[in-house]
């Protein structure tokens, strides 16, 4: 089980701030787990249909796609941050 | 070293005044004190309100990595980083940073390098309130803001 988190337009898009899923098998880096949400629906697939734009955090860090996920408890997804 | 940076987010606004007495209070070796403070703009009077949506948790901390590395690349004796989020309408405080050092150079330096990591980095995003109260855009990231962060590496 691992808890993720959507932020700004993409959590508007998948219509939900947070969710816990099951990783299927095979699902092993960040780059994985963006291909995998984008099977869940149309609203996911909307969401995150320019993959390279996504920016990912594990347990609040800063991540690359080809990270692994490793046992990450929460991973975060959201648009390129406009604070300041 | 041993500088603790003081790291808030928070809905209330802020004193500029009260923060730099706060952070210099009682210590006399304070020769140069660096803030900068980002105002919600308005845009050709079509604005009614910037709502700001942040990343609870991840937000104080990723702010307190970039002041910690700041304090590593510059000799501060204090630093304040202050991003309010919520409604905030046009004129209004959005955001403050603090570097106190012995010297200028390095109080402009870390404040200018706070607030380029902290544009680009700090999980906060925009997002228009319009005057007839319809939900505008989502403010888009600038290449310029990504510029400016690379510009320390």
């Amino acid at each position: 089980m691992i808890k993720l988190v959507y932020f700004a337009w993409i959590r508007e898009r998948i219509g939900k701030s947070e969710e816990t899923i099951d990783l299927p098998d095979g699902v092993v880096t960040v780059s994985d787990l963006i291909d995998h949400l984008r099977t869940r629906g149309e609203e996911y697939a909307l969401a995150l249909e320019t993959p390279e734009v996504i920016h990912v955090a594990i347990n609040q860090e800063h991540s690359q796609h080809g990270d692994a996920l490793g046992d990450a408890r929460e991973v975060a997804l959201f648009p390129p941050m406009t604070g300041g | 070293m041993g500088v603790k940076p003081d790291i808030r987010v928070q809905q209330e606004d802020f004193d500029i005044r009260k923060e730099i007495d706060l952070m210099s209070g009682g210590k006399s070796d304070i020769g140069a004190v660096v803030t900068f403070t980002g105002l919600c703009r308005d845009e050709k009077g079509a604005l009614e309100a910037l709502e700001l949506e942040h990343y609870p948790g991840m937000a104080e901390s990723e702010m307190r990595r970039i002041a910690e590395e700041a304090c590593e690349r510059w000799p501060l004796d204090a630093v304040t980083a202050i991003h309010r989020y919520g409604r905030i309408a046009p004129g209004e405080n959005i955001v403050l940073v603090i570097a106190a050092s012995r010297h200028r150079q390095a109080a402009f330096d870390g404040a200018a390098f706070l607030m380029d990591f902290m544009k680009s980095r700090a999980p906060f995003w925009k997002r228009e309130i319009k005057i007839d109260g319809s939900t505008g855009s989502w403010v888009d990231a600038r290449d310029t803001d990504e510029d400016a962060m690379k510009r320390w590496q």
